[in-house]
């Protein structure tokens, strides 16, 4: 799958479900891409911004859309990487601030 | 602007890295990087030793600027480190 076909084939799933790509085209792109050197590397698509074991079981936690998307996008308005945001977060209606990893320690 | 020696662990992936990356080359910051996530087996748990030691968390990036670790692209904490204004 090409980097424009799983943007539309997310965009149509996520929005439905209250999450939007980033605004900004060029960073949600290169998330996407990472998301399929992932899928390539590991067979699963793992979260970009954070190191893959390989083991889809110990990730299950970082498969896109990872569990702490829900509590980030909650709290900050955008998920740890920045490839999906909420309605507001992307109208500027909140403040943009870099959000904290959330995945706990032991997971490491 | 003082000598300081920037070194990071970074994801090819990553857009925090990616971001910090960026950053420097702007600013004219030499700096090396390792992306992690293209070594595998035993040179990249020995690269994950020493991340682990900066950064229990492992997560990306780990900055050091001289003796100082920065975790995440923390731009005002990297301006500060480098003693850019």
């Amino acid at each position: 799958m090409n980097v424009e076909e799983l943007y539309e084939r997310l965009k149509k799933i996520q929005e439905a479900k209250g999450y939007y790509f980033n605004k900004d085209k060029k960073l949600t792109f290169e998330l996407l891409e990472g998301l399929i050197a992932n899928k390539n590397r590991y067979g699963f698509m793992a979260c970009p911004c954070r190191l893959s074991s390989g083991d889809v079981e110990h990730d299950r936690d970082i498969i896109c859309p990872c569990i702490y998307r829900v509590p980030d996008v909650e709290e900050y308005g955008s998920c740890y990487c920045g490839l999906y945001v909420s309605k507001q977060w992307n109208e500027d209606k909140m403040p943009h601030v870099y959000v904290p990893e959330r995945r706990p320690p032991e997971k490491f | 602007m003082p000598d300081n020696d920037v070194k990071m662990y970074t994801l090819s992936t990553c857009s925090h890295c990616k971001a910090t990356k960026k950053f420097f080359d702007e600013c004219n910051v030499a700096y090396e990087f390792v992306d992690v996530d293209l070594l595998e087996g035993d040179e990249r748990k020995a690269i994950l030793e020493d991340v682990k030691k900066l950064n229990p968390r492992c997560s990306f990036p780990t900055i050091k600027i001289g003796n100082k670790v920065i975790i995440g692209y923390k731009e005002k904490e990297i301006r500060e480190a480098l003693g850019l204004s």
